[in-house]
């Protein structure tokens, strides 16, 4: 009994990482902008797809490197074309372009790469390898899952906490106004918050392929629970997020050990729901700094 | 000179009808199947043009309620309760005369929900959903209504898709005619093509004039002047939460009356209604065809949804609604019917006698 319930931790964990990392996108793009990026669940999606291509003519690394560039770009491409030229565009504008964005990405994916399911190889070891950890098996992928969101977060904790880059993105988040009269370039500051959203996502994508893998029309789920995510965790706390990632994804594992599978996003939308009407006047209310 | 709200509609009818004998002459007669799938598609447009245009609303879930509509409908006059008829609840519906019995085809009978109480009980589960989901779901704005009504339809999706009594990934088939006064019936019938034809096009009409008088009555200016500014609209006496809620439970209504006929007309329902990509369609059109534009929402939501059942798009067509909606959103925000030649139209008008309406 406590190696079954070991498992589905492990596997919420997973699970939760991805969710913690997509929220924390959806965060630092709305921190810019004021916008919730609804393609934000597609920058993981591409991040997984181009670098499964790419994984068939280069070195696993160097396909994954690539990926995160390329899906970086893509995100860059984004804020240039859609974002960056209106001016003080309503919300509703904003959520409907941003959704027919997700909607263009996806479709080319669709175009791209088809309907099948594709993964990455096992960045060490194959499928039947296994480690032993209190009792259940699991595969080595999933801690390379873990290590490599925590470290994202860990990284983007201190992006935003010390380097020159991250405080200037605060101060923009902050108050747009006044950083561009400190002299901050607040648009190319908005530019490198999608350029950082969008490489985050892919990294996860690429990461989590191998054992969740990766589908042209994962992207909607991934940022409806990104979304709840992020809203859980309240805004301008990475911690929070994770945190909020984790309970998440643990909650959907252990609901898909009682309930049938197809049901699973069921649970985690049914949470997002439940949050919203608690809280309904939004924990996003109070626009303050970035604070990691 | 500005036509009444009766004599548009009766131009629509006009040219709906110049548009039957049309193609029946031409020979393509096979055409008005499309288009009475359009014009059933377009019911549930306007609901969400209503919604979107008129009180500033967004749902990106309304393919949910199209697809509760068109399930309900498909499921309970399916469903064979031949086995239960000793059951006393069984017996009680039949004796009310809710329940009809018809052959399978192979032989057999099929006692199941006669199709109209089917439908009525359809559009009442649309509508109760709307309203449950409506009271918390409305209370919140932008982002979070936008994400909870995806949410919501998400939903639905999935459990339509992970309900083996649903048809799982195959859906409902074999969902009997719906039949009408007179002897006809919506249903999937070749010679029945011109029937349903103006059944889809009478209740676009009736839908269209209801919606019309609705907008232009008290009740537009007050869902307009919630778009504008829902604090100030508040302010001023329009008891905002009641209206946002009354138009999220009409619209869902509409969607499930157009998912019930769809799903009469087509004689099956398959869980690809229900997903996200069908609202995201809804929501495209209505940008198309104009925020607070009835008319030009209905134009173009029989255009598009008749090109895009034809197969036009090819592999295409999800990206050219994203396509339209996202270049709709950036260059035209209004629709594309309110660029410069109807702004130029207007001042044409407005120049040769005045009694034009000025171009909101």
């Amino acid at each position: 009994m406590a190696e079954l319930f070991f498992q589905y931790l492990m596997a919420g964990l997973t699970y939760g990482m991805i969710y913690a990392v997509v929220g924390m996108g959806f965060n630092i793009i709305y921190n810019a902008t004021g916008v919730i990026n609804f393609a934000q669940g597609e920058f993981v999606m591409l991040g997984g797809m181009i670098a499964v291509t790419l994984a068939g003519l280069m070195p696993l690394p160097l396909a994954i490197l690539l990926a995160v560039l390329a899906t970086m770009v893509v995100g860059a491409l984004v804020e240039l074309l859609f974002i960056r030229w209106l001016a003080g565009p309503s919300v509703l504008r904003m959520i409907i372009i941003t959704v027919g964005v997700s909607i263009l990405i996806r479709e080319a994916a669709l175009l791209t790469w088809g309907q099948g399911v594709r993964a990455l190889p096992y960045f060490t070891g194959s499928e039947v390898t296994s480690l032993s950890i209190g009792g259940a098996r699991m595969s080595p992928q999933v801690l390379w899952a873990l290590g490599a969101c925590s470290a994202m977060v860990a990284l983007t904790t201190a992006f935003f906490r010390w380097s020159s880059t991250g405080k200037q993105m605060r101060a923009c988040a902050s108050n747009r106004t006044a950083a561009a009269l400190c002299g901050l370039p607040t648009r190319n500051l908005v530019t490198a918050s999608f350029v950082l959203s969008a490489g985050m996502g892919a990294l996860a994508g690429c990461v989590v392929s191998p054992i969740t893998y990766t589908r042209y029309d994962i992207g909607t789920g991934l940022a409806i629970k990104g979304f709840t995510v992020a809203i859980l965790g309240g805004l301008g706390s990475s911690l929070a997020a994770v945190t909020a990632g984790l309970v998440l994804g643990v909650l959907e594992a252990f609901a898909v050990s009682v309930l049938p599978s197809a049901y699973k996003d069921a649970v985690s939308i049914a949470v997002l729901l439940a949050i919203l009407f608690l809280r309904p006047t939004g924990l996003f209310a109070a626009r303050v700094a970035y604070r990691p | 000179m500005r036509l009444h709200r009766q004599g548009q509609v009766g131009i629509f009818v006009v040219g709906a009808v110049a548009l039957q004998l049309a193609l029946v002459a031409a020979g393509k007669g096979f055409l008005l199947t499309q288009l009475t799938m359009a014009a059933y598609y377009t019911l549930a447009v306007l609901g969400i043009s209503l919604l979107m245009g008129y009180a500033g609303q967004i749902s990106l879930g309304h393919a949910g309620f199209f697809a509760v509509g068109g399930y309900t409908s498909a499921l309970l006059t399916t469903f064979d309760l031949g086995p239960q008829r000793a059951r006393p609840l069984v017996s009680a519906l039949e004796q009310a005369g809710l329940l009809v019995a018809r052959a399978d085809g192979y032989g057999g009978e099929v006692l199941a929900v006669h199709p109209v109480a089917a439908a009525l009980c359809a559009v009442a589960l649309a509508m109760a959903l709307a309203l449950a989901v409506g009271v918390p779901v409305l209370r919140l704005k932008g982002h979070y209504l936008a994400m909870a009504t995806l949410g919501i339809g998400t939903i639905v999706y999935s459990v339509v898709l992970g309900t083996s009594w649903l048809g799982s990934a195959d859906g409902i088939a074999g969902v009997p005619p719906f039949p009408l006064p007179g002897g006809a019936s919506v249903g999937g019938r070749a010679g029945g093509r011109v029937v349903n034809y103006y059944v889809a096009v009478l209740l676009l009409s009736a839908a269209m004039l209801g919606l019309l008088n609705l907008v232009q009555a008290r009740v537009g200016r007050a869902l307009r002047a919630i778009h504008g500014a829902e604090d100030a609209a508040g302010a001023m006496g329009v008891d905002t939460a009641r209206l946002k809620l009354g138009t999220f439970v009409l619209s869902a209504a509409l969607a499930a009356v157009a998912g019930v006929f769809l799903t009469h007309y087509n004689g099956g329902i398959g869980p690809s209604e229900a997903s996200t990509m069908k609202s995201v369609k809804y929501m495209a059109i209505v940008a198309v065809g104009g925020m607070g534009s009835l008319w030009g929402t209905l134009g173009m939501s029989l255009a598009l949804n008749f090109l895009s059942l034809r197969g036009t798009f090819g592999v295409f067509d999800d990206a050219v609604f994203g396509l339209s909606l996202v270049a709709i959103m950036l260059f035209a925000p209004e629709g594309l019917l309110a660029l410069e030649p109807r702004r130029a139209l207007a001042a044409l008008r407005e120049r040769l006698g005045g009694a034009g309406e000025a171009p909101r």
